[in-house]
């Protein structure tokens, strides 16, 4: 069981770069810019229903938010013209007020005038920049710099740096289902939902789908991944397009959806971090941001509606778990986390940003000495949750073909129905969730992490999360035989989940108690200045940072572990 | 809703043919097609040749089939009108034939309790919010229906069938099922409002039986209006907090499916539950009143499975849990009367 982990080499699916979606939307950027920015704007003038005077009050909404947002929180990614641009728009708001005047339809154009440039302007923002020639450099310079890393530090002699007796993955397993997810990327659209934490995500799944011999999947990366110039190249040589935090006004994020429903609709995978953000509690994503899913409701609903009913016109949504022995942000997401739930009750200590130097220090880290990471491929699904066979065809709990099309059917027809899709949205929230917790790969440092902290919790059952937080050291003692006891109980129980298809865990709990937590202690969060869990000299357990603990712990919520204690 | 025309060709389902089902189906017939299933061929004869069903006059627009391909294949709508003990069974027979465009509204008042492997439902004592089903979830796992609706108010089906006024509520997270059940049964006579929480709508129309064997029992006891104007609104407030408790809201039980049917069948004795509440009071025991019922009433599988459910849900319901007493154990209604007018209820209103 231990070693039976087989490293594939995948053929490209797709050998030629030119028959890729996402380079054939890379050569047709400009149209489809052009494209984005006239849809959304329909969609923009369809949601206030043509009414000149709440279009007028949309655009101010916004001049003012962007001026606000211009003022107070500028980053070095943004354009030089911002505060020109919006000045423009400024002034013929004005104009429109004053010299505009006489019927609603002429009120009307002159608002939409306005409407349209700013449409234009966002659909060119969150374009990708991808460059197949960027996109085949950098998967080479990131294999072949990884894996020389890896061989100088395993190998040891004259001549490691050029052994290849180590490749990335031995570091990253792929598990899961490969061959189906290989296998529809060739018939249909597949959109690929990970769970999100750590920043290092996006980079490792570019790698994961070009080592699946995948063409490169788009996705939107947070405008401020961009800030720092090194991730900056990355995301654009990996297809990824922008995507704004900061702008929460109506016009950006509808133009944002309806590049995402385009791309869909265009044929290139996707990819979404359906969390929204980094979990900042460590805990898997259990209420997911339904707006940009919600796009590849729309996109498979407009290929039934322009009949593409075979499966090329199929959309698969492929949920993916990454899971981690340490998460590099984890101090600065706990702390995050903490105090807004905690809000007066919890003061921060100390601020810890990620910076270039720090993810290169991880790196070096991560390859020199080791640290798992595995990645689990789950069952495809179609866009209502039904699973779906090799061959692309949906199918229901018993095992019978569904015919997705009739999903959004009434009468016989494909109809639109911007409500019923919104309960499809959170339908399809809930099954990408139940999917995460059953593909969720469980390790050893998940287990002490989990068992620690509830002990501890236990024995101040009085105590809340925040009084816990601020135990003193001495309080935080754990006993290893009570540990062991414990952590046996609860890996008794993943074992009946599992057998039950609703847990995963690492080939590594197949070893003694003593091993798996020996391994664990080594493991989790290894990297941190303060250990969220160590023994003492005595043979006992403690921890040096009771957040972080109860960071890794929260991995294992969600499964009714808690009972055990 | 270009598309209206063409349904109107497309003949509405009604699955069930007692006597809800059969005021249900006459009132679709004023203006539209009607298929009605029935299990017995006898039913089905009776129905396409006399226009009756077991001696309810039927309109002679309605047709009737023990196919149930046929009815899925023939009718987009389909309305579930059938008991709630035979409501799994049916719905299982028909899973094969629904499809993901097929809207079902049902009007079925009850739990449904899902057993893992091996659990027997006399010997659990508990129940989470999981194992307990309301209708339309019971429809959502065992067919490939998403677009779900449901039907509760106060409907006696003889005040339906005599044409006099009533009102109804149509529950369902999609607009369309709401749009469509009010446009296929809205009329001068019957007024049909609509509401999102279908869960809480459901769970108004499943707790009433609680209170309306309560209702019962204080007429057995020769109690006037003032108990029952008592027990009226204690029943709400304790609806209130189940409701929530198991997913819905508490402005649902304010609407017609709570408060409006709670007022009504609390005042008809007819009713099965009210007779359950009104012999115990008269001192008989519950398989007394069981062997002479023909078919069980409600309210009492309601009120063991909500026992269960309040062992893990960590909330007190002073009127289920006493009734539950009654039935199942040795206390008597004079002494949970008792009990109930000794009870700390200090708040009057605390839920909304």
């Amino acid at each position: 069981m231990e070693e039976n982990y087989i490293k594939h080499q995948y053929a490209p699916i797709l050998p030629e770069k030119d028959e890729w979606p996402v380079v054939k939307l890379a050569r047709e950027r400009k149209e489809f810019v052009k494209k984005v920015a006239t849809l959304s704007e329909g969609r923009i003038l369809d949601l206030i229903g043509k009414n000149p005077e709440i279009l007028k009050e949309e655009l101010e909404t916004t001049l003012y938010r962007e001026k606000l947002r211009i003022k107070q929180n500028p980053w070095d990614v943004d354009p030089d013209d911002e505060g020109t641009f919006w000045g423009e728009v400024k002034n013929n708001l004005l104009q429109i007020h004053s010299e505009v005047s006489g019927t609603k339809a002429k009120k009307l154009e002159a608002y939409q005038e306005v409407l349209r440039k700013i449409t234009s302007r966002y659909s060119e923002e969150i374009a990708s920049n991808f460059k197949a020639s960027h996109y085949k450099f950098t998967r080479r310079v990131v294999t072949y710099g990884f894996s020389r890393l890896l061989n100088a530090a395993r190998v040891k002699g004259f001549g490691s740096l050029f052994s290849n007796q180590f490749t990335l993955q031995d570091k990253i397993q792929i598990t899961g289902q490969t061959a189906q997810l290989r296998e529809l990327a060739t018939k249909g659209t597949v959109v690929m939902v990970p769970t999100h934490f750590s920043n290092l995500d996006s980079v490792l799944i570019g790698w994961i789908i070009s080592v699946l011999g995948m063409p490169p999947f788009i996705y939107g990366a947070g405008l401020n991944l961009f800030n720092i110039s090194i991730f900056a190249y990355f995301m654009n040589a990996l297809g990824a397009y922008k995507v704004d935090r900061r702008k929460k006004n109506m016009m950006y994020l509808e133009t944002l959806k309806t590049y995402s429903k385009e791309a869909i609709q265009f044929g290139c995978h996707s990819l979404f971090f359906p969390g929204g953000t980094r979990s900042r509690s460590g805990i898997i994503e259990s209420r997911l941001k339904l707006g940009l899913l919600s796009t590849a409701i729309e996109a498979q609903r407009a290929n039934f509606e322009n009949g593409i009913t075979d499966v090329s016109g199929k959309i698969f949504i492929v949920p993916v778990t990454i899971n981690y022995h340490f998460v590099l942000e984890a101090p600065g997401l706990i702390q995050d986390y903490l105090s807004q739930t905690g809000q007066e009750r919890y003061y921060k200590e100390n601020d810890e940003f990620s910076t270039s130097y720090k993810i290169s220090k991880f790196l070096f880290k991560f390859f020199t000495k080791g640290s798992d990471i595995s990645v689990s491929i789950g069952r495809a699904m179609d866009v209502m949750g039904n699973y779906v066979g090799q061959d692309g065809k949906s199918l229901d709990k018993w095992g019978r073909v569904v015919n997705t099309q009739e999903y959004f059917m009434s009468n016989g027809k494909v109809t639109v129905d911007a409500q019923r899709e919104e309960e499809y949205t959170q339908m399809l929230g809930k099954r990408i969730v139940e999917e995460f917790h059953k593909i969720n790969r469980v390790f050893s440092s998940h287990l002490v992490a989990f068992v620690a902290f509830e002990l501890i919790q236990s024995k101040n059952a009085k105590l809340d999360l925040f009084d816990l937080i601020r135990l003193p050291q001495e309080d935080l003692v754990l006993n290893y035989e009570e540990f062991k006891a414990a952590c046996q109980r609860v890996l008794d129980q993943i074992f009946e989940l599992k057998a039950q298809g609703k847990i995963d865990s690492a080939p590594h709990l197949n070893r003694s108690m003593d091993e798996i937590i020996t391994h664990g202690l080594d493991n989790v969060g290894m990297y941190h200045a303060k250990r969220p869990l160590i023994k003492d000299k005595s043979g006992n357990l403690t921890t040096e940072d009771m957040s972080l603990l109860y960071f890794y712990h929260n991995r294992l919520h969600g499964y009714g572990l808690e009972k055990l204690f | 809703m270009a598309l209206k025309n063409s349904s109107k060709s497309q003949p509405i389902g009604v699955i069930g043919v007692g006597s809800f089902g059969t005021a249900i189906a006459n009132m679709l017939a004023e203006k539209n097609e009607v298929m009605v299933y029935a299990r017995k061929q006898e039913v089905v004869e009776e129905i396409n040749t006399q226009h009756s069903a077991s001696g309810k006059i039927l309109n002679p627009k309605i047709r009737a089939t023990f196919s149930p391909e046929e009815l899925c294949a023939s009718c987009g709508v389909l309305f579930f009108m059938i008991p709630s003990a035979a409501f799994l069974e049916v719905t299982r027979t028909f899973a094969p034939f629904l499809h993901p465009y097929h809207l079902v509204i049902h009007g079925t008042k009850g739990l449904a309790v899902q057993l893992a492997d091996g659990e027997q439902w006399d010997t659990l004592k508990k129940l989470r919010r999981k194992q307990i089903l309301t209708m339309s979830e019971v429809i959502v796992q065992e067919t490939l229906a998403v677009r779900v609706g449901c039907l509760a108010g106060p409907n006696i089906s003889k005040e339906l069938s005599d044409g006099q006024p009533a009102a109804t509520v149509i529950a369902s997270k999609y607009n369309e099922v709401i749009q469509e059940g009010q446009r296929l049964l809205r009329s001068e006579k019957f007024q049909v409002y609509g509401n999102s929480d279908i869960i809480g709508v459901e769970l108004s129309g499943v707790l009433k039986n609680i209170i309306a064997i309560a209702a019962g029992a204080l007429a057995g006891l020769g109690l006037g209006e003032n108990a029952k104007g008592l027990l009226i609104s204690r029943g709400i407030v304790e609806m209130a907090h189940l409701s929530k408790a198991l997913g819905g809201t508490a402005s649902s039980v304010m609407g017609l499916a709570g408060i409006g049917d709670l007022v009504t069948t609390c005042n008809s004795p007819d009713s099965r539950n009210f007779t359950v509440g009104f012999r115990l009071a008269k001192g008989e025991s519950l398989s007394q009143i069981m062997a002479s019922m023909e078919e069980v009433a409600e309210g009492v599988n309601t009120i063991r499975i909500v026992d269960a459910f309040l062992k893990t849900a960590g909330i007190r319901a002073p009127i289920t849990e006493n009734l539950h007493r009654v039935l199942f154990e040795d206390l008597t209604i004079e002494e949970a009367l008792q009990f109930l007018m000794k009870y700390p209820f200090s708040v009057d209103v605390d839920f909304v």
